[in-house]
């Protein structure tokens, strides 16, 4: 049970918003922008987005035939484990589904498990389970506008159900795994699951 | 912390662990509170068994008001491994939930809960070794004077040898010379170390006589303060995220292995309500 801090009031509570906030989240109106090193920059030529199955086949787009799969429009709520929320964000992106559907076509199956790989090294693992069935994105526009390279342009996966770290920015393949392993954060203290409404901030969170 | 970053592909070999230990909540005892600058509180802290921390690291705070309602925030920790009080200094945000509280409200003798340490990438100790390059805008400084802090103390009775293995330059970005944080004791810890080099920039209205730098730090104040890329200069730069894009763009212009700058951001709300 938490002492009360003397003379802490908050702000007043949010109140029609207040069910969107997963516990220890507050509300933010701008976008912070939060990356662990240098913004990587690659040109469309020299991009692409792989899918590779639990063992060597690999799927491959160019930039160009990227972009001619078909997008979907999603507004969700983003939470960042750093405690902020942005309600109601606009994103334009490739459903990881459609990207399956495709790989599935060209002999490139899934496996229980996936390693987002990202430019300048970035990784992020998650369940299979929590990027099919209309989870999860791999968004190439925000509010209307290309996604710009400090938000993870010109590709970040989306996956609003889990803390914003899982939505890894300049995302390049994703790579299915037999067993799972962890990403980036999940090695460094971060929880490996990362559910916001469950609190798993840390490894160790229940 | 949140996101992308710079490491070899493929994820780290590690497997999972298989229990891992949770950071609890603990409950830190307000020891004192030291004004920095007009805007900015160090809390020190008196923490029952805290685990110890790395420089670099930081904490979440959690506030609690009467009817239940609770705030967290994450504060860096301003003090090194080696000091028996965490210290975390904090800048007041005029439309901030938490800061001002922490700022105006708390007193000596009140109670705080905290968890932490917390974040393992954005982290320094002398066992890493150096040059060292530290590029910090406003209170993005207090991570960095963390690290500044646990070299002093680590290198403190260490041969000259021993100390020029481990050099450090710091460029640091404020807007007025009244808003310099710690800025008495970045002097002296320069004054007495010769591997150790301070250089300000000042943004607004720089003081009468001022002879240093008056502008937002750029590729040509890098390329003249910082360590040239071939001494491989372990880099953090941590500050708001104008600041940060810019000097981590400039500095991988200049040549330094992007794997080796390590940044940590805050926005308008980003870590540092």
């Amino acid at each position: 049970m938490s002492p009360v801090s003397r003379g802490f009031r908050g702000r007043s509570r949010p109140t029609a918003e207040s069910g969107r906030l997963p516990p220890g989240q507050y509300e933010t109106r701008d976008f912070p922008v939060l990356s662990a090193g240098p913004t990587p920059r690659v040109s469309p030529a020299a991009w692409d987005f792989t899918v590779r199955g639990p063992g060597t086949q690999v799927a491959r787009w160019t930039w160009d035939e990227f972009s001619t799969l078909p997008r979907e429009t999603v507004t969700r709520d983003i939470h960042c484990v750093t405690k902020w929320s942005k309600l109601g964000t606009m994103w334009e992106g490739v459903s990881v589904d459609t990207l399956l559907a495709e790989a599935a076509a060209r002999g490139v199956g899934a496996g229980p498990f996936v390693m987002a790989l990202s430019d300048g090294g970035y990784t992020t693992n998650l369940p299979l389970a929590d990027i099919i069935g209309g989870k999860a994105w791999v968004a190439l526009s925000y509010n209307g506008e290309p996604l710009a390279a400090e938000h993870g342009g010109p590709a970040r996966l989306l996956v609003p159900h889990l803390y914003f770290w899982k939505s890894a920015k300049w995302v390049r393949q994703l790579r299915f795994m037999d067993h799972d392993q962890p990403g980036f954060w999940e090695s460094l203290g971060y929880h490996n699951y990362g559910d916001p409404w469950r609190e798993q901030r840390y490894s160790g969170d229940e | 912390m949140s996101e992308p970053p710079p490491r070899p592909a493929a994820g780290p070999a590690t497997p999972l662990p298989s229990k891992p230990r949770p950071i609890t909540w603990r409950l830190a005892n307000v020891v004192d509170i030291i004004p920095e600058t007009p805007r900015v509180r160090t809390l020190v802290l008196d923490v029952s068994d805290w685990p110890g921390h790395r420089a670099g690291q930081h904490v979440d705070v959690r506030l609690t008001a009467e009817d239940g309602y609770q705030a967290q925030r994450s504060y860096s920790i301003a003090s090194p491994p080696e000091d028996r009080h965490l210290a975390l200094t904090i800048e007041r945000l005029d439309d901030g939930e938490v800061s001002p509280y922490l700022t105006g409200e708390l007193r000596a003798g009140d109670q705080l809960e905290l968890r932490g340490p917390i974040g393992g990438y954005f982290a320094w100790s002398v066992a890493l070794g150096g040059p060292l390059l530290l590029v910090a805008g406003g209170s993005g400084i207090v991570p960095l004077m963390a690290m500044l802090r646990h070299r002093a103390a680590a290198l403190q009775n260490a041969e000259p040898e021993v100390r020029h293995r481990v050099p450090a330059r710091v460029l640091y970005s404020s807007r007025r010379w009244d808003e310099v944080i710690y800025r008495d004791e970045l002097a002296r810890l320069a004054d007495d170390d010769p591997a150790l080099q301070v250089t300000h920039t000042l943004t607004r209205q720089p003081p009468k006589g001022w002879t240093g730098f008056r502008r937002r730090i750029d590729r040509m104040m890098l390329a003249e303060v910082a360590w040239p890329p071939a001494e491989r200069p372990q880099v953090f730069v941590c500050g708001p995220t104008p600041l940060v894009e810019s000097v981590a763009a400039a500095l991988v212009e200049l040549g330094h292995d992007p794997a080796r700058v390590k940044t940590e951001r805050f926005g308008p709300t980003g870590g540092a309500t």
